[in-house]
């Protein structure tokens, strides 16, 4: 059984983190940006960049004073139990979203869409979002575990949704990734070089889960478990790289740090798309929270496990041993 | 080409704006005042006064809320500072400026060259635009203190008017001039000689969508 109050106290610390601690996959992913840059704005903002992550270290400030949306993503392991349930779960994750908010500080981001209501605190109707998964039971860590990750996504713009057909193929695919990287990359947009997530398939709704997923939930650096999908991801990377286009829109050769493709099943006769761009402060922060009281932090949400993909039927409770 | 650094005030002269070059990087110095929505739709559509003395106070408007809080015995806790992107702004600008007399915009993005050439240039007036964009702890230690927040009861603290007091704030870029040239459509100018090459190869979508362009060198600003 996990204490609610521990799950709180977690979040803060997570909130913390997200919010001052470039986490280092994409920093390293920046620095060879800023090496092999030569485009002379586009270089100075990505060394200006570098100094920021520093100054909010040292500072313990946030890195950027656009908090974005703060959002949570629990994963549970199958055997996971929360003292007072899943309500006090979510009541914890409000809290802790709030209390950082003043505390950091964030920018209190959160509005009403028609009143502009504001609390000041990021939470509101159906904010911060918080979005579940579930695992089976490893050998290693057991089912009784739960995976707090708190995303801070930035960028009103760099996002795109599109219905393609089957007709359309790679060639469209590339296409609506070249039209959304040219729309919000120019003037910087996007808060470019960012981690594009790509959804392909899905629901309409899930395609842009899977793309928000795919930009947020997996490192710089992480391939796709389909090989020829991994080759994509490879060859989309090189591809919005060679426009020409850098930092802020200026002539410059690092646009995407890294791409991302997650797919779902669709219908039989779509074939839709997805864009997500995750900006230069691509925050995220991670803890695992054992049965035990035990509390481990990373940065690698870890989140597309092979049964989060899986194509079966069934999937065993438990999983077995590695071989 | 070398990269220019300037320390600039935010009251500057005419002869120090009209020596800023596209591209220079700026340092502010003095006081700067947040504006954006609530603030215009405050001061211009309901008539409320201004509370501050513009632009001897202060001739730079920054599109920007502060990730800042307020704490319970009145003092503030000044975090990050980034600037939100302007364009959605030029509705208010012309009048704001011929009341406020700001001279230095600051924001994220920059406004089309048409904006420049038909209310900045003709009110001296020239546009800054923050780095990254996400330079805001950076930005932040360029905060000396916060020396007043206005209309935060009416507006909330992300519209409300923050003054701070900026020493070697920045960095910031110069993105338009007195002649009306815009920094952002220089380079989208560059960059568009080598779109076609990126793009050979691929298609346009089967299902076309209302309103769209097929033109890459136009913007969506
Ligand atoms: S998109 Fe990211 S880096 Fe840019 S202002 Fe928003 S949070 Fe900051």
């Amino acid at each position: 059984m996990i204490p609610a109050e521990l799950i709180q106290s977690t979040a803060r610390v997570l909130m913390d983190k997200a919010a001052i601690e470039i986490p280092q996959d994409y920093l390293d992913g920046l620095q060879r940006a800023a090496e092999t840059e030569d485009g002379d704005l586009s270089s100075f903002v990505l060394r200006a960049m570098l100094e920021n992550y520093e100054a909010a270290k040292e500072d313990r400030r946030a890195m950027c004073g656009d908090t974005g949306v703060p959002r949570w993503f629990v994963k549970l392991g199958n055997e996971a139990q929360v003292e007072g349930g899943m309500v006090a779960l979510e009541a914890a994750l409000r809290r802790a979203t709030a209390e950082a908010t003043n505390s950091v500080p964030l920018r209190p981001n959160r509005v009403h869409p028609l009143w502009r209501t504001d609390h000041d605190n990021n939470v509101g109707i159906g904010a911060p979002e918080i979005e579940y998964g579930f695992e089976p039971a490893t050998p290693e860590y057991g089912g009784a575990w739960i995976d707090l990750i708190t995303v801070h996504k930035g960028g009103l713009f760099g996002t795109d949704y599109r219905m393609l057909f089957p007709s359309d193929g790679i060639e469209g695919i590339k296409r609506f990734y070249l039209d959304s990287l040219m729309a919000f990359g120019k003037r910087g947009l996007a808060c470019q070089p960012a981690i594009i997530g790509i959804g392909l398939g899905g629901s309409k709704d899930i395609c842009m889960t899977l793309g928000k997923r795919a930009s947020t939930l997996r490192i710089v650096g992480s391939r796709n478990s389909d090989p020829k999908i991994a080759q994509m991801e490879d060859e989309f990377k090189e591809l919005g790289n060679s426009i020409g286009m850098g930092a802020m829109g200026f002539v410059g050769k690092n646009m995407v740090i890294d791409c991302n493709i997650e797919v779902g099943y669709c219908h039989t006769g779509g074939m839709p798309m997805s864009v997500h761009a995750f900006c230069l402060s691509s925050r995220r922060a991670v803890a695992r929270i054992h049965a035990d009281g035990r509390v481990e932090h990373r940065t690698d949400p870890d989140w597309f496990t092979p049964y989060q993909r899986r194509e079966t039927v069934d999937w065993p409770a438990h999983q077995e041993a590695a071989e | 080409m070398s990269i220019r650094e300037v320390r600039l005030s935010t009251t500057p002269t005419p002869e120090a704006i009209a020596d800023l070059r596209l591209g220079d990087i700026v340092y502010l110095d003095g006081l700067m005042y947040t504006a954006r929505e609530g603030v215009y739709m405050r001061a211009l559509e309901d008539k409320a006064n201004i509370p501050m003395e513009l632009p001897s106070q202060s001739a730079a408007n920054f599109h920007c809320s502060p990730a800042a809080a307020i704490r319970e015995d009145g003092s503030y806790d000044m975090g990050a500072v980034t600037a939100t992107a302007s364009f959605r702004f030029a509705k208010w600008l012309p009048e704001w400026m011929a009341k406020t007399g700001a001279k230095l915009i600051v924001g994220k993005g920059g406004m089309t060259s048409k904006d420049y050439r038909d209310y900045f240039v003709p009110n001296g007036a020239i546009y800054l635009t923050t780095v990254g964009y996400g330079t805001g702890a950076l930005l932040g230690r360029g905060v000396e203190r916060v020396e007043a927040v206005h209309w935060n009861e009416e507006l909330g603290l992300a519209q409300a008017m923050w003054v701070l007091k900026c020493n070697k704030m920045g960095p910031f870029i110069v993105a338009s001039d007195l002649q009306g040239n815009c920094l952002f459509e220089r380079e989208n100018a560059k960059i568009a000689e080598n779109i076609a090459q990126a793009y050979e190869g691929t298609r346009p979508a089967t299902l076309k969508r209302y309103g769209e362009t097929d033109d890459r060198s136009d913007e969506v600003i």
